[in-house]
C-alpha cells in the first residue's frame, strides 16, 4: 500500500518554507506568489499527475478563482476568507460542468479540448469588459487584512496567508491520494481499459477529481487576488496554463511534491534570469527545460527516487 | 446463469458473431474453442459489454443486461480476464486487488479516508493473492512481477469482483505448457458454484478441465457438447485438421491426474 506516514523530509520542506520569513526578508512577495504557483501546481498534479487527465487550458479555473474574488471585492464586501471559499466554489461549478464533456476524451483531442475552452474564457472575459475591466484589468479595491493582519508593504501578510492555505490545500490532496479514491484514480491513470472490467465508474471517479482540482485552482487563484489586490486577464491567459504544466513537468509530475518544487525552482530562476537579462529570459527557462526533459524524464523529484533507488 | 440469446454483430461486411447463442448453467467448466479469427475474443466483449452487438441478448441470473454497461455487469457479479495483459503496472499486486475489492464495496467513491483504514478489504486482497500462490511479493509493483504471476493477476483481479460468472481469455498465453498446468489447477481449484468459460487452445488442457465444450468457427457456433462428444464430432475434425491443417491436436482424453 502507499505509504501515508509522513517523512522526515516533508516536516524539513514545510519547516524550510518558513525560512524566508527570516532569511529573504525583501522577498516575501516572491515567496507568496511562488506558493500561489505551488498550489496552482498542486491542483493540476491531481488530475495530471494521478488521474492522467493532460490539460492546457487549467488557468480557466485560476482565472475564475480570480475574477470571482476581485468582484466580491470590488462590489460586496473585502473579507478575503469567504472570498476565498466562494472563489472556490464558482471554479468548482466550472470545472464540473466542463467536466462532463472533458472525461469523455483521452490524450491530444484532452489537450485541444482544454486549450479550447481556456481560450474561450479568456476570450469571454476580454469582451465582458463591463464586468472583468477587459484589457486593463479589474481595479479598484483593496482587500486591507485577512483576519485582522493587514497585508503590508513587504508581503509578510500576503506570504503567510497564501503558506497556510497552500498548506491546509496540500493536507487534503494528502490525504485524497492515500484514499480509495486516489487509489482509483491512478487505477485509471495506470490502464483505463481495465477500470471497467473491476467495476470501476472511471468516468464519474475523472469528474470529480476534475471538479476537486478547479476547486484548487480557484482557491489559488483568489489568493492573487487578494495579495494583488488586481486581477489582469493574464490569469487566464494561455502562458499561465502552460507555466504550470511546464513547473508540474518540471518538479516531477504524479508525486504531491513535484508542483511545489517546480514552482520554487521556475519562479526563483524566472526572478533570478530576468534579473540578469530582462529580455531573453525564456531562453533560460527553455535550457532549463530541455535539461530537465533530457536527463530527468520523471522531473526533478523523479530523478531524486531513482538516485536513491540505485544507491540502496 | 449466462444465456447469450442469437447475438449478431458485424464490423462493415465482416461478420464476427451470427446468431450465437449459449447457455452456461451454473458451476460448469466451459471451454470456448475454434481457430484463430473465429470470434472468441469479440464474444467475451460482447457478453462483457465492451463491445454493443447489433442484435440479440444477454442475460445474466434471468436479468437482461444487454444495455449495462462494463461496470454494471462487473457489479452484478460478470467478471473477466483478458489474453493480453491488462493490469496497472505501477500498482503493487496488493494495490491492484485492493482497489478491485474497494470498487465492488462502494468505497472506491472515498476520497476524504485514508486506505490504512480499510484494512478488511485489504485483507481480503492479500487472501485473495495467497489463493493464487501470490502472496510472496504483494508490494512488488505489477511491472516487475514475473510473467506468470501477471497472468495470475489478471485472474485475481477478477476474482476480486466476487464474481458468478467468470469468463477467462486465454488464461495461460504466453505462458510455456509445463507452467499452464500449475494455473490451470489454480483455475480447476476455484469455488465450484462459480460458473466459468475459458478460452484455451491447447487440447490437452481443454479436455482435462472442461464439463462442456462450445467450438466456434467464422463467427458462429458450430457444435456444442461434452468432451467426448466434441473429440468424436466429424466436423470439428474438419475444422481442427481439414482446413487449417497446421494444428496438430490430439482429440484423445487424457487420463485425470
Amino acid at each position: 500500500m502507499a505509504n501515508a506516514n509522513v517523512k522526515p523530509l516533508e516536516v524539513v520542506f514545510w519547516l524550510a518554507a518558513l525560512l524566508p520569513f527570516v532569511v529573504t526578508p525583501n522577498y516575501l512577495s516572491l515567496a507568496s506568489q511562488i506558493a500561489i504557483t505551488a498550489l496552482f501546481a498542486l491542483s493540476l498534479d491531481l488530475i495530471l499527475g494521478y488521474a492522467g487527465i493532460v490539460s492546457l487550458g487549467h488557468a480557466a479555473f485560476f482565472g475564475v478563482g480570480a475574477y470571482t474574488a476581485g468582484l466580491i471585492a470590488k462590489h460586496y464586501w473585502v473579507e478575503p476568507l469567504s472570498g476565498l471559499v466562494l472563489a472556490g466554489l464558482a471554479a468548482g461549478l466550472l470545472g464540473y460542468l466542463t467536466s462532463h464533456i472533458i472525461v469523455r476524451f483521452r490524450h491530444l483531442a484532452l489537450i485541444m479540448l482544454t486549450l479550447g475552452f481556456g481560450l474561450l474564457l479568456l476570450e469571454a472575459a476580454n469582451s465582458a469588459s463591463a464586468l472583468t475591466g477587459g484589457a486593463d484589468g479589474l481595479q479598484g479595491f483593496r482587500v486591507p487584512a485577512v483576519l485582522g493582519f493587514k497585508f503590508d508593504l513587504y508581503g509578510t501578510t500576503a506570504y503567510a496567508y497564501a503558506l497556510i492555505v497552500l498548506f491546509l490545500c496540500f493536507l487534503a490532496s494528502r490525504r485524497i491520494i492515500h484514499s480509495p479514491f486516489g487509489l482509483a484514480l491512478r487505477g485509471i491513470r495506470e490502464n483505463a481499459t481495465r477500470m471497467p472490467a473491476i467495476g470501476a465508474p472511471s468516468r464519474a471517479h475523472l469528474r470529480k477529481a476534475y471538479t476537486i482540482a478547479a476547486v484548487m485552482a480557484g482557491i489559488a487563484g483568489a489568493l492573487l487576488t487578494h495579495t494583488t489586490s488586481t486581477v489582469s486577464l493574464e490569469v487566464l491567459s494561455f502562458g499561465r496554463s502552460a507555466d504550470v504544466l511546464v513547473i508540474l513537468i518540471l518538479g516531477g509530475a504524479g508525486r504531491l511534491y513535484g508542483g511545489p518544487l517546480g514552482a520554487i525552482i521556475y519562479m526563483v530562476a524566472r526572478d533570478q534570469f530576468s534579473g540578469l537579462n530582462p529580455q531573453y529570459w525564456y531562453f533560460w527557462i527553455g535550457l532549463l527545460l530541455v535539461a530537465v526533459v533530457m536527463f530527468l524524464p520523471n522531473g526533478i523529484l523523479g530523478g531524486l527516487s531513482a538516485f536513491r533507488k540505485k544507491r540502496q | 446463469m449466462l444465456s447469450v440469446k442469437s447475438v449478431n454483430k458485424k464490423f462493415g461486411s465482416l461478420v464476427v458473431a451470427q446468431d450465437v447463442g449459449l447457455e452456461l448453467p451454473q458451476g460448469v467448466r466451459h471451454a470456448l474453442i475454434g481457430p484463430n479469427g473465429a470470434g472468441k475474443t469479440t464474444l467475451i466483449n460482447l457478453v462483457t459489454g465492451m463491445l454493443a452487438p447489433d442484435a440479440g441478448q444477454i442475460v445474466l441470473g434471468g436479468e437482461d443486461i444487454t444495455g449495462l454497461k462494463p461496470e454494471a455487469r462487473v457489479r452484478r457479479g460478470l467478471a473477466r480476464t483478458f489474453q493480453i495483459n491488462t493490469l496497472f503496472p505501477q500498482l503493487t499486486a496488493l494495490e491492484s486487488v485492493a482497489l478491485a475489492v474497494l470498487e465492488r464495496d462502494g468505497h472506491a467513491h472515498n476520497w476524504w479516508r485514508g486506505l490504512a483504514r480499510f484494512g478488511a478489504e485489504v485483507d481480503e486482497a492479500a487472501s485473495i493473492l495467497q489463493s493464487l500462490n501470490l502472496q510472496k511479493s504483494p508490494h512488488r509493483l505489477t511491472r516487475e512481477l514475473a510473467y506468470g504471476e501477471q497472468r495470475l493477476l489478471e485472474i485475481a483481479l477478477a476474482l476480486a469482483t466476487r464474481p458468478r460468472v467468470l469468463l477467462l481469455d486465454e488464461p495461460a498465453a504466453g505462458v510455456p505448457k509445463d507452467e499452464s498446468a500449475e494455473l490451470f489447477a489454480a483455475i480447476a481449484g476455484l469455488s465450484s458454484a462459480l460458473t466459468v468459460l475459458f478460452i484455451e487452445h491447447d487440447m490437452d488442457v481443454v479436455f482435462r478441465f472442461a464439463t462442456r465444450i462450445h467450438v466456434m468457427v467464422g463467427g458462429r457456433i458450430l457444435v456444442e457438447g461434452t468432451p467426448d462428444d466434441i473429440a468424436r464430432d466429424p466436423r470439428v475434425r474438419e475444422v481442427y485438421l481439414g482446413k487449417t491443417g497446421t494444428d496438430h491436436v490430439s482429440f484423445r482424453k487424457p487420463p485425470l491426474g
